[in-house]
């Protein structure tokens, strides 16, 4: 301890003290941050899907989508929106919703995939309306990348941006980044339209297309860059951000190193 | 000429070496007479700071854009001729697309090291502009623009314009979605003119957007006029340096009339050629591990699409803002709309800015009424409304910038895009005076303090009780560098306040324009803490004196004992303390 209470008044420690505290506060709330409230799992597997998934929705979806789905000033109607609306919605975290704001943000889903499907059941089974994708819906193998592509520049990335980065919208709103999507994912967003996205049905957008789109943003998901360093394929900004801070940093240290006179 | 050749005059005294370079030495002079012109140059001083190489970055950076350039040449087209891509490139594949944007692509990936060449020449293009901007920063708040350096500063000027054209030119050549899009808003700009606006861009570009014309026009302004001027206005801009030699920063046995340094053979030439390699070395380090304009994510231009987060180089990057943060204004006159919402931010406010720019110093100096010559450099601190003037530029420009990326801001930190476009919008006009004030407020705070530092000493933090109780710190005088450099401060009075009508009853007809040189006079120099005269400055010599007079007997008492140990005949054990002072110190210690 004599080491250590020799070194206690050195400036570094205040900044070692600093960082210490930090970390532990910071690493105490993101470990008590994680444990979520319980979730409703023990639904007894004797209930029909439809009747676990009116339960589930009367615990987390009710006080805002009201006792009959019939919506309410907090939130819309969802009789009519269809399956494939609750799992997007549901399965990308954004319902329920973690808190009120200009829309919803994508987090880690609150419902497992068992109590996801049964929400979708129930929803649907209100009224009829967009089901989820069937796995050869989203079997995107066949499609043209190629022509994915056009498609995605013609409809896709005036809000998600070239590279499917996303992109900001009017008063805090903004189109996401795609990077995390799942193809079924894609499919429903595409036919739902969620949030200020327009809904792109099969007469605009025919489901070979919609296969073409997904294919691309696969592309763009697992592409290498083949220049390097992506710099999040943000385009200038970032490559601005990078010149004025690591390449001019290093090249004006480079410039005080040579410019020191010799000694 | 001289016939007779140092080297073969004594054979036996030269090496091998030395012989055989002399012998070449003397079959080049006696062809070009080069000897003399070497003999008189390479011996030419230039000082020593980091801050003069900024430019250095400048000049080596372009020679890199060049090089590379020259090497993209050999495989761009620049032709709008549409056509199939047919390369590696997969998810492109089959698309219909300008040869431009084909042999863009071509060079990224089908070229041996084209990616490689593409990406240096342009990390390298941004490299170029930036020291531009930070070479002028060093010029400006040092005053290395006052005579008689104005027409060089001029120059600069028209090379950072000249630097702003060549990146955009060759930001619009690839024809990629992301240049396209710039390409129309540059068209916009020219449109918004009035009266000639739509007649100049159907001229620039041959008809309506796009067109088929455009960057086979651009690449010849992009190739061959921009670098040929580039390479001109450089050329005078340093032989103007070599004339006027460098100036320097204040320092002991430095003054307007001599330059402090090194020559330029061999410490120059060993430190700017090293500084060429590093400069290559980091361009071409960047641009094989960072990506810059992924083209291919892009795809090919067509004007019926943009992109999110369309953006421009950094050095457009203010100008976009200014468009984006203004509001929609347009006035109908005689059957013509004028967009007031385009003309104010990308015509006329960058008008005034460069304008601004490059008359700052005669500005200046007409202010001043100094028509001294200058080769010393101002101390951004002895100059504090310049300082101020040129932070609160800096801080307009970059609220500009800012909103030129405000749509990436707004997704990366959770904001509204709105709520930039205000906080824009309103600071533009608070926040520069403010910086403007703060700037000259801390330049004054550290003029004050240099004065003390010459009338006080510097505090040693040795506190010293009198015998009477009180307590004193010892001050002592600060080194004879930092002397040097304080006393450099040349103070400049303010302009008096013109007569109107003289003695004599005549009226004064430049009452108007000498008043307002004697008001901006004020506002330059007014606040100006004045340099204490020698007179002070011996005086606080005495002061400082006094101080260590006080302090002397403490002195006299530790080398005393250390000699009384040594001559003494004291038995001195190993470990023992020998003076007072260590004795001291011991006792702290346990």
């Amino acid at each position: 301890m004599k080491f250590l209470a020799a070194r206690r008044r050195q400036p570094v420690v205040a900044l070692a003290m600093l960082l210490f505290a930090l970390v532990t506060v910071g690493g105490l709330y993101a470990a008590a941050a994680t444990v979520r409230p319980a979730e409703a799992a023990g639904a007894a597997s004797s209930e029909t899907q439809v009747e676990m998934g009116k339960q589930l929705y009367l615990e987390g979806c009710s006080s805002c989508h009201s006792l009959q789905a019939q919506g309410s000033a907090n939130g819309p109607t969802l009789i009519g929106v269809g399956a494939a609306a609750v799992d997007f919605q549901v399965s990308t975290g954004r319902m329920p919703l973690a808190a009120p704001g200009v829309q919803s943000v994508a987090g880690p889903p609150q419902f497992n995939e068992e109590q996801t499907a049964a929400l979708a059941a129930y929803v649907a089974s209100l009224a009829p309306g967009p089901a989820i994708p069937s796995a050869e819906q989203v079997d995107f193998a066949s499609a043209d990348v190629a022509e994915g592509g056009v498609l995605f520049r013609v409809n896709c990335q005036q809000c998600h941006q070239a590279a499917g980065q996303g992109g900001a919208l009017t008063q805090g709103k903004y189109a996401p980044s795609l990077m995390g999507a799942t193809p079924t994912q894609m499919y429903e967003a595409m036919i739902t339209g969620p949030e200020s996205m327009p809904v792109f049905s099969d007469a605009t957008l025919p489901e070979e297309d919609k296969k073409a789109i997904m294919a691309y943003v696969d592309y763009l998901q697992n592409a290498s860059d083949p220049g390097g360093l992506s710099l999040g394929r943000l385009g200038p900004v970032t490559e601005g951000l990078f010149l004025w801070t690591a390449v001019f940093g290093a090249l004006i240290a480079v410039a005080v190193w040579i410019g020191i006179k010799a000694r | 000429m001289s016939t007779t050749n140092p080297a073969a005059a004594s054979p036996a005294a030269a090496s091998p070496i030395e012989a055989a370079g002399g012998g070449v030495a003397t079959y080049v002079d006696q062809r070009v007479g080069s000897n003399k012109f070497l003999g008189r140059n390479l011996g030419k001083v230039f000082p020593d700071h980091w801050s003069f190489m900024l430019g250095e970055i400048a000049l080596y950076s372009f020679l890199v854009v060049l090089l590379s350039g020259v090497y993209l040449t050999l495989f761009f087209k620049p032709s709008m001729v549409e056509v199939i891509y047919n390369g590696s490139y997969v998810p492109l594949k089959g698309i219909e697309m300008s040869e431009a944007y084909a042999s863009t692509l071509d060079i990224s990936f089908d070229v041996r090291g084209g990616l490689l060449i593409r990406q240096m020449h342009h990390w390298a293009a941004l490299i170029f502009v930036a020291a531009i901007a930070v070479h002028m920063f060093r010029v400006f708040f040092t005053g290395a623009f006052r005579k008689p350096r104005e027409f060089n500063w001029i120059l600069g000027v028209g090379l950072a314009t000249l630097a702003l054209a060549a990146g955009f030119s060759g930001y619009s050549l690839p024809d990629d979605l992301l240049s396209g899009t710039g390409l129309q808003i540059a068209r916009g700009i020219v449109q918004s003119i009035p009266i000639v606006g739509t007649w100049g861009a159907f001229l620039l570009f041959g008809g309506e957007f796009p067109g088929t014309d455009f960057i086979s026009r651009l690449y010849g302004i992009h190739i061959l006029l921009v670098p040929g001027l580039i390479l001109a206005l450089v050329t005078v801009h340093l032989m103007l340096v070599w004339t006027q030699k460098h100036t320097q920063f204040p320092g002991p046995g430095r003054t307007n009339n001599n330059v402090v340094g090194y020559p330029l053979m061999p410490v120059y030439m060993a430190k700017a050629g090293g500084f060429f390699f590093i400069v290559f070395g980091i361009c071409t380090l960047i641009a094989g591990l960072v990506t810059i304009n992924p083209i291919w994510l892009f795809g090919p231009y067509t004007p019926d699409q943009v992109s999110a987060g369309s953006q421009p180089d950094w050095y457009i990057g203010w100008l976009d803002g200014a468009l984006r943060i203004m509001p929609n204004l347009e006035s109908y006159l005689f059957g013509y709309t004028i967009s007031w919402n385009i003309l104010i931010p990308a015509v006329i406010m960058p008008g005034i800015v460069f304008t601004a720019l490059a008359l700052y110093p005669f500005l200046e100096a007409w202010v001043t009424g100094d028509k001294r010559e200058h080769h010393l450099l101002d101390r951004p601190r002895n100059t504090p409304t310049r300082t101020g003037i040129g932070v609160m530029a800096i801080t307009f420009y970059g609220l500009l910038w800012i909103g030129g990326g405000n749509d990436i801001i707004a997704t990366s930190f959770n904001l509204t895009i709105n709520s930039i476009t205000w906080f824009l919008r309103i600071t533009i006009f608070v926040l520069p005076p403010i910086a403007f004030v703060v700037t000259k407020r801390i330049c004054l705070a550290l003029q004050r303090r240099d004065r003390d530092k010459l009338l006080h000493g510097y505090e040693t933090g040795r506190v010293l009780r009198l015998p009477h109780g009180e307590f004193i710190e010892v001050h002592e005088t600060i080194n004879y560098k930092e002397m040097a450099v304080i006393t450099s401060k040349s103070d400049i009075a303010p302009l008096p306040a013109p007569v109107k009508v003289d003695a004599d009853g005549v009226a004064n007809r430049k009452y108007r324009i000498q008043s307002l040189r004697a008001k901006l006079s004020n506002f330059f120099y007014a606040d100006n803490i004045t340099k204490p005269t020698t007179a002070e400055i011996e005086a606080a010599q005495h002061h400082i004196d006094h101080d260590a007079a006080l302090e002397a007997p403490l002195h006299a008492y530790e080398d005393a004992d250390e000699i009384r140990n040594a001559h003494g005949g004291v038995l001195h054990h190993p470990g023992m303390a020998n003076t007072n002072a260590e004795q001291l110190a011991g006792r702290t210690d346990h």
